[in-house]
């Protein structure tokens, strides 16, 4: 026997379940699995703790709503509404608001977890791409967080739908009049998932099995597919002396991690109740119900769903009949182009960046974003491009609290949706480039110490100071870029990637992909003081 | 900075700093120190003399004790709102919200802030290394899989036998489509429904009893609207068709039926061509549902007689048939042909002549 021996109660029961299923060599193995450290890492996490506490209150939660469109009339003990007509939907969210103890800060939890869930996939899957996180193996995980990130709106706007209040409704209505544009079959769409016209009476039943059953559900498999994928294949690490392709520095998983993380649900979950507490989130009761002949001005959906709001506003009102058929661009242009741009751009990227730039290595270390220029760039005009959709959702807003007319607001983003992504791109690069040239001259000149020095003839130096091992190590992490592919081998033969027209767009992609390059190296070996005075003399 | 940096001293040749000149940048690396670099003293215990190793459990164990102090006013606080049977609307909802919410709040960030000390000041930890490894199946493995799927492919005789494949398919493919003819009885198919609206029926109930039209009732208080009720200029009355209230599914009806009734004074006024009698004195009537995507196009701003929706701002001109003039609707609001009666009420004459609301493929090109 060995010599560590586990007290009795949990011998037994482990023996018991090692006797059955073999167990044990696997938590042997993982036990001490390791996790590196950077707060960047800890954005996932906060995704994923949004969504249990959203699973935890949202079962709260159907404990006592009523998803049914069956006209009540209201006698509960808030009394402003009092005697008033409305869904069974409405009155038992009024319910839970007024008469379930707790019941209002569970709402509110669940709203604010559900905006820090899609925050939190946002920035995550930023810090993801940007460090080119994404790369092989890592793909599939890639595409999973995309399809959570779309599940999350979609279950968002079902959510926010459910309580039946004025604001909601407009939200659907809005649904409705987007599906209804599709061409061809629209009506047809509108009418099966509506159930008949709009409003109708199934639609918060449907989509109320589709929030707590089925999109959870599809969400829940995915999840548990994305951690088990990021448990095999290890976690990227960011450039560091310690870290290398071939191993991973960090803290096991017990007891250290599992500390750490357990301690960071809690913040998450203590962050969201405070936002419960104190900031009111989603005050129906002030809504009143719905009624599709009235709307207030201002309403804004959900900050995720803003982006599509916003192209919905910004777009001119372009229509076209033909042959007595309809096709309203107004409508299925900003609702489709955005987000399939988007969508589509972010799933295809690791794959077309690996074919433009020949890479089919592993990628464990992340790349800084200064030494992608290029993915750097393109990360950033897809931010720009999204972040003016989401402005242009508020443009009234805008309007209003800055007192610019309304239409200027308009106009600007009809201007800015095009403008800005294209200045994006090219003041990253300039940004990224920049940075890197700063990089190559610490590496060649030593770190500027801000100390000033006055040397015996009256001159003042900087004082430079060769960097630390680990500045270096990370500064060096940079891969200088492999020269292009060769248009033809030594005996004048075409090489086979770079011919026909998809050959040539591969080189020439390849080539801007890596032009401007920066060559950061290891300096001359120089005295860094020494360098400097040459340095100082020379300006 | 954390205290990977606080202990580190200026190196003695560095020459005094002048008052006014930057910090040595030493003390802020390019990049910046995680809190558990391998040296950080954070993270071990074995560093940390054993009285302050029982000051930072004594800490930690004050906030745990807050956590357990803050549950117990949580349920307190849950008994205490529901006094006297109930929280009685929303005074006492403010209450119970900020209590329960606030001890909740407390329970959880204690309890964090409690195991991070602990973590960061009594666990052992020391950062270690783990080798990865390549994630591709060895090639042998690879070639074995490759034997063994192409020889139960031969097994099935699927390749050699086309009828036994072609049957096998031509089986599957009804099999997969007849869960999806299930889905049939989601709804009713649209037939015409989307092209009139309830004006049609009351119209025709109207004319029915011998009356030239049906009267326009105010939503929500349902009172019929007279001439009168536009003495002056101003604002924007929703009115829906007399009845609408006893018809199968109101909301369904008020959804496409909702009018706005606007009094734009007549020298402003410009008739559409052959809706010159579709007005009185000024007194109009448009569909309320924007013709963008169907929101209700609820604000109307009376000096400069335009109508907004407050959606996406599709912007229509009152004075000329609700021409669209600004934003992302393609289509005049629809207007509502109305007249007086003989006892002095507004009365709708006909139905909308285009369908209302949002565009849809099989709509059609009907007029502006």
């Amino acid at each position: 026997m060995s010599t560590a021996e586990l007290p009795k109660a949990v011998d037994g029961p482990l023996t018991f379940i090692d006797d059955r299923l073999g167990s044990t060599t696997f938590m042997k193995r993982n036990l001490k699995k390791v996790f590196p450290d950077h707060w960047s890492f800890m954005l996932g996490e906060i995704a994923l703790y949004s969504f249990i506490i959203l699973l935890l209150t949202g079962t709260f939660l159907t404990l006592w709503f009523k998803p049914s469109m069956t006209d009540v009339i209201y006698h509960g003990s808030y009394v402003k509404l009092d005697g008033v007509k409305m869904s069974e939907a409405y009155q038992s969210t009024l319910n839970i608001t007024f008469d379930v103890r707790g019941g209002l800060l569970m709402r509110q939890i669940h709203h604010w977890a559900a905006i820090l869930f899609m925050a939190a996939i946002m920035a995550h899957m930023l810090r993801v791409f940007f460090t080119g996180a994404y790369r092989k193996p890592r793909e599939l995980n890639w595409l999973i967080g995309l399809g959570l990130f779309t599940l999350g709106l979609l279950e968002g706007l079902f959510g926010y739908s459910l309580p039946d209040d004025a604001l909601s409704g407009a939200g659907l209505r809005i649904t409705a009049g987007v599906i209804q544009s599709i061409p061809l079959v629209g009506s047809y769409i509108m009418f099966f998932l509506f159930g008949g016209e709009y409003p109708g009476q199934d639609i918060i039943p449907r989509f109320f099995t589709l929030h707590i059953l089925l999109i959870p559900g599809i969400i829940l498999a995915l999840v548990t597919a994305h951690m088990m994928i990021m448990w095999h294949q290890k976690h990227t690490a960011m450039p560091s002396k310690d870290q290398a392709e071939t191993h991973v520095v960090g803290y096991p998983f017990y007891p250290v991690f599992m500390a750490k993380t357990g301690a960071y649900f809690l913040f998450t979950f203590g962050v969201i109740s405070l936002l419960a507490t104190f900031a009111q989130i989603n005050p129906i009761w002030m809504f009143g119900p719905y009624d599709p002949a009235a709307i207030s001005a201002g309403s804004q959906p959900d900050f995720y769903m803003g982006f599509l709001e916003g192209s919905l506003r910004m777009m001119p009102n372009w229509e076209t009949n033909l042959w007595g058929y309809t096709i309203p661009w107004n409508v299925l242009i900003p609702a489709l182009v955005p987000l399939g741009l988007v969508m589509t751009g972010a799933g295809l990227f690791p794959f077309v960046e690996r074919w433009v730039t020949g890479d089919q290595r592993y990628h464990h270390v992340n790349d800084r974003p200064r030494n992608a220029p290029t993915r750097t760039a393109i990360g950033m005009t897809g931010v720009v491009f999204y972040g003016v959709l989401w402005l242009a959702g508020g443009n009234d807003i805008i309007a209003y609290k800055f007192d610019v007319s309304l239409y200027a607001t308009t106009w600007f983003f009809r201007v800015a949706i095009f403008a800005g992504p294209i200045l994006a791109f090219i003041i990253t690069k300039r940004i990224c480039l920049g940075l890197q040239r700063s990089d190559a001259a610490t590496m060649a000149h030593g770190y500027e110490s801000g100390t000033i020095k006055m040397m015996p003839n009256g001159e003042f130096i900087e004082v430079h100071k060769e960097p630390e091992e680990e500045q270096k190590a990370v500064i060096l992490s940079k891969e200088e870029p492999k020269p292009s592919l060769p248009a033809r081998d030594e005996n004048g033969i075409p090489a086979p990637a770079t011919k026909g027209l998809l050959g040539h767009v591969r080189a020439r992609l390849n080539r801007a992909w890596h032009i401007d390059n920066i060559t950061v190296e290891e300096g001359h070996g120089h005295e860094a003081e020494g360098a400097d005075r040459e340095l100082s003399k020379g300006h | 900075m954390t205290e990977t940096n606080a202990g580190s001293p200026e190196p003695q040749d560095t020459p005094k700093r002048v008052i006014g000149t930057p910090a040595p940048a030493e003390t802020h690396t390019l990049l910046a120190k995680g809190d558990d670099e391998p040296a950080a003293p954070a993270a071990a215990a074995d560093e940390l003399d054993e009285k302050s190793a029982k000051r930072a459990e004594r800490v930690v164990a004050l906030f745990f004790v807050l956590t357990f102090l803050a549950s117990i006013a949580f349920i307190a606080a849950y008994v205490y709102v529901g006094r006297d049977g109930g929280m009685h609307g929303a005074d006492r909802t403010q209450q119970a919200n900020v209590l329960l919410g606030g001890a909740m709040t407390l329970s959880f960030m204690a309890m964090g802030i409690g195991v991070t000390i602990w973590v960061r000041r009594l666990m052992t930890a020391k950062q270690i290394v783990q080798e990865r490894h390549g994630l591709a199946s060895p090639e042998e493995d690879r070639r074995i899989f490759a034997e063994g799927a192409l020889e139960g492919g031969a097994d099935t005789g699927l390749a050699k036998r086309p009828l036994l494949r072609r049957t096998l398919l031509l089986a599957a493919a009804p099999l997969g489509l007849a869960p999806l003819v299930l889905l049939r009885d989601l709804g009713p198919l649209p037939e015409k429904k989307l092209r009139h609206t309830f004006w049609r029926d009351a119209v025709a109930a109207a004319k029915a009893q011998g009356k030239p039209g049906v009267r326009l009732l105010v939503d929500g208080s349902y009172r019929p609207l007279t001439i009168s009720d536009f003495d002056s200029p101003g604002g924007m009355i929703t009115v829906v068709p007399e009845g609408i209230e006893q018809t199968a599914d109101p909301l369904n009806e008020v959804a496409k039926a909702a009018t706005i009734v606007i009094n734009v004074p007549p020298e402003l006024f410009k008739p559409l061509k052959g809706r010159e009698n579709w007005h009185v004195n000024g007194v109009v009537a448009y569909s309320k549902i924007c013709t963008h995507v169907g929101c209700p196009a609820a604000l109307y701003e009376q000096t400069t007689h335009h109508i907004l929706c407050p959606c996406h701002q599709s912007t229509f001109d009152a004075t000329n048939g609700a021409k669209v003039i600004f934003g992302p609707a393609a289509r005049a609001l629809p207007q509502l042909p109305i007249a007086v009666d003989a006892e002095g009420y507004l009365i709708a004459t006909a139905d909308y002549d285009v369908p209302v609301g949002p565009s849809f493929w099989e709509r059609g090109a009907t007029q502006q």
